[in-house]
């Protein structure tokens, strides 16, 4: 830039309105996206349950036995169905924006939202499937 | 010149982290938190725990479990303070403790995973 910019005297002052802390309460489609933000706090809680777990697994048997006990008071198991609740919301909501971050085209066609996101689901299933198998066998 | 903006490299963090936790937290948060404590199915013994978890490729997946998600958890609840409750005065405060904590997740991940 050569020449110095424009000085306005009287800056005008932009036209901007109060958003409510609580916009989001105003619809469900708001508060939705909301609830699907919130999500990651249970994905978080999930990561912390792995670290205390691993490290009573460290501990020994006993320690692993207390972290198990621990797991049965009605305080774990509110927290743990509420994240289920919340981390599944993550997953669905996750899989059905897939073809939203990818648009993939086929002889200049999009293809289907249906056949992104049902394969994700499809592998969905079967990871969880693996994943249940090794834990549970033998 | 224009300043580099991490945006780009935070968000790819973000995006993997999503969907390592969407195809793998449900099943293990059901089997671990209500399917064993409640009863409904049996919970695998210490021992075999423990021979589970040091599996060299169970140790590479748990680390990536922990590391990624977290990031994941960093990026949008920064933006869920900032957009859903507006707190954009203390910015710098959040970024800190979102990455930061995802940071400290990430080597005690690497810790115990080592160590167990």
């Amino acid at each position: 830039m050569k020449e110095t910019p424009v000085y306005t005297e009287y800056h005008p002052r932009w036209y901007r309105a109060r958003v409510s802390t609580y916009w989001w309460t105003r619809q469900w489609k708001y508060l939705k996206f909301i609830l699907r933000e919130l999500s990651s706090l249970s994905v978080a809680y999930f990561v912390v349950l792995t670290l205390l777990q691993l490290r009573a697994l460290r501990g020994g048997p006993a320690s692993y036995g207390e972290f198990q006990e621990w797991f049965k008071t009605p305080l774990a198991i509110a927290l743990n169905v509420v994240s289920l609740f919340f981390v599944l919301f993550h997953a669905i909501t996750w899989f059905n924006l897939a073809p939203s971050a990818m648009r993939l085209r086929v002889r200049g066609k999009r293809v289907p939202d249906w056949l992104i996101a049902g394969p994700n689901y499809v592998a969905w299933l079967a990871t969880s499937a693996v994943i249940a198998w090794l834990i549970l066998r033998g | 010149m224009a300043k580099r903006s991490n945006e780009p490299f935070l968000w790819s963090l973000f995006s993997s982290g999503g969907t390592v936790a969407a195809f793998l937290i449900p099943v293990l948060l059901f089997l671990y938190g209500l399917a064993f404590p409640l009863g409904w199915l049996a919970a695998p013994s210490y021992q075999r725990t423990l021979a589970l978890v040091r599996h060299p490729l169970a140790r590479l997946v748990l680390f990536v479990l922990c590391s990624l998600p977290l990031f994941h958890w960093a990026h949008r609840f920064r933006f869920t303070l900032y957009d859903g409750l507006q707190i954009k005065h203390l910015n710098e405060v959040i970024i800190v403790f979102c990455y930061g904590g995802a940071v400290v997740g990430t080597v005690l991940a690497g810790y115990l995973l080592w160590n167990v």
